[in-house]
């Protein structure tokens, strides 16, 4: 297990166009992605979707090789999904090929080609946004975008204080969880070998340190915020306004468009 | 004199137990004046840190009062003046950052005060130029070295302004290198900025280069003056639990030995100074 593997909410630093855009332009063009990635039903609309995952990858500065890394956790689940999906579609017409209780029809392999093309582009187009938008950023569009929830006595800035803060220990902690690890291998532990209970027996150790040493950073940090004035929301202004620009209008356009010729292509019928 | 900024009378404190309550502090007389560089000394457990959390109220006396620039502690009222009065910063500067950008993090405390944003732009400009950390301020804290850590600690709490700030062993966990950076940054902060300093520390060396050296024992003051004033007393040093510098330490049993030697020469040159003139004469 590498974990400086685990991307997961990692930002890159950059200057490229989507970099740029305001953090809730750019929410709201995941969104608009999603909604566009599931009403997607042929190949013409893939490779629409694909084509805009891409172009937008490369206008990043990101790199295919950060995203392929980032998504190597969820491998599993992906491959999980296929085979599920190849061996559990029902198909019309004689299968492609059987074996004892096993069938794969066509209509198999299509529904796990595009369920595994629908993920991977799920969790790129996300995996997009945490990577070109500072995560204080991130929260401060997500405050703003939910901001109208407040009036329904939602917590919403204690949501987006906790996520921002989550986000800002995860490097600490896997940091920790490295040293701890190396600590406990030097002792003789080995996390490596074994059924999946040993593994997970291995994995006790590792996590009651981690545990405890988590509670005593989140206790000191709390004491550190009230040390510089934290008092919750109210009254709170931020160094950073956030500023729709012209760009954020023609990106939220075309994000919009996209979902309109998706919905054209189902209407149309084409494939 | 004016105005003290930091004053404690009879200040007493113990933590809420179900058995016997253990006193931490035990009636602490103190007055610290506004531009002041003082140094807190004491053995583990002797109730530094405690009396530090009492200068800004996240922890309220016992019994006694506790004055931050005139204004009582125990006003609940006034708590945003006492913190953006006194700033703390603590050990461990991974505990302290709140934000994944240097400057962001520095933001935090006059976001918190809801001081308006071109304002704080240049609150967080100046605090960042003032610790030597303002190239790196679109840097990720968590890739920087220990020292340049606790100098964004550092900074993030002079963008409140601060008049006073109180460091609570904020070289314990850093390199030689790390110590040496923040310790300059701090004396800098205390010449240049005219913030008043108090610095809880361990060692010896940086307390020797404060102008009042406090000493604490079992909640209590037991001694208070210049440095040359206190670390020459030795015996005294040694029955709190502390060792004295290394340059008195040596004088220390030098003179033992019936050489003629002064006890006050905190710094290696005027050890080394005070050798050289026994030694040439
Ligand atoms: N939250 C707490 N509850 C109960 N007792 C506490 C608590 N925090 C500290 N103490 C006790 O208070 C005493 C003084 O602690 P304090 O942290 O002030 O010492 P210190 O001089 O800062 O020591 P150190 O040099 O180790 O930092 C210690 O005996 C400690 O056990
Ligand atoms: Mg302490």
């Amino acid at each position: 297990m590498a974990l400086k593997d685990i991307t997961l909410g990692q930002y890159f630093p950059g200057d490229s166009i989507l970099h740029r855009l305001d953090p809730r332009a750019k929410i709201l063009l995941t969104v608009f992605y999603i909604v566009a990635l599931f009403m997607a039903k042929n190949i013409l609309s893939y490779s629409l979707m694909f084509a805009t995952l891409t172009g937008c990858i490369l206008v990043s500065h990101v790199g295919f090789r950060v995203l392929v890394r980032g998504m190597k956790p969820i491998l599993f689940i992906v491959v999980f999904t296929a085979i599920l999906n190849l061996f559990y579609t029902p198909g019309e017409g004689e299968p492609l090929v059987a074996f004892w209780i096993f069938k794969i029809y066509w209509e198999g392999i299509r529904t796990a080609f595009f369920m595994v093309l629908r993920i991977m582009m799920l969790i790129s187009c996300t995996f997009l946004l945490t990577y070109t938008t500072s995560p204080i950023l991130l929260t401060d569009a997500l405050e703003s975008l939910l901001g109208p929830l407040k009036k329904l006595r939602l917590p919403i800035h204690e949501l987006a204080m906790m996520m921002s803060i989550a986000l800002r220990f995860i490097p600490t902690l896997i940091e920790e969880t490295d040293k701890i690890m190396a600590a406990q291998k030097a002792r003789g532990a080995d996390f490596d070998s074994g059924n999946l209970l040993e593994k997970a027996k291995a994995l006790i150790p590792l996590l009651v340190p981690l545990f405890i040493s988590a509670f005593r950073r989140a206790d000191e940090l709390a004491v550190a915020m009230e040390c510089r004035c934290y008092h919750g929301g109210e009254g709170r202004t931020r160094m950073r306004q956030l500023k729709y620009a012209g760009r954020d209008y023609t990106a939220l356009l075309l994000g919009f468009g996209l979902c309109l010729s998706i919905w054209g292509i189902n209407l149309l019928g084409v494939f | 004199m004016e105005n003290p900024i930091l004053k404690t009378e009879h200040l007493t404190f113990s933590y809420p137990t179900e058995d016997a309550p253990k006193v931490i502090l035990d009636g602490v007389d103190l007055e610290i004046q506004a531009g002041a560089f003082v140094a807190v000394l004491g053995h583990n457990g002797s109730g530094k840190s405690t009396l530090a959390k009492h200068m800004n109220a996240i922890l309220l006396p016992s019994g006694g009062k506790v004055y931050v620039s005139g204004i009582d502690t125990a006003d609940e009222e006034r708590l945003l003046d006492i913190r953006r009065t006194v700033g703390m910063v603590f050990q461990n500067p991974d505990n302290q950052i709140v934000a994944n950008v240097v400057e962001e993090d520095c933001a935090f405390g006059p976001e918190n005060l809801g001081v308006p944003p071109d304002e704080i732009r240049t609150q967080v400009d100046a605090a960042l130029r003032a610790v030597g950390m303002y190239h790196l301020r679109d840097h990720a804290p968590h890739l920087l070295s220990g020292g340049q850590k606790q100098r964004i600690a550092i900074a993030g709490v002079l963008a409140m302004k601060p008049r006073c700030v109180v460091l609570d062993e904020p070289t314990a966990m850093l390199d030689p290198i790390g110590r040496r950076e923040v310790l300059e940054t701090v004396k800098k902060l205390n010449v240049e900025n005219e913030v008043t300093v108090v610095l809880i520390t361990h060692h010896m060396d940086e307390a020797a280069q404060a102008g009042r050296v406090i000493v604490m024992s079992d909640g209590k003051i037991v001694a208070d003056g210049a440095p040359r004033d206190i670390f020459p007393q030795v015996e005294m040093l040694r029955s709190v639990g502390l060792a004295p510098p290394e340059t008195v330490e040596l004088m220390y049993e030098l003179r033992k030995e019936g050489l003629d030697l002064p006890l006050d020469a905190l710094s290696d040159e005027e050890c080394a100074q005070a050798l050289y003139t026994l030694l040439s004469r």
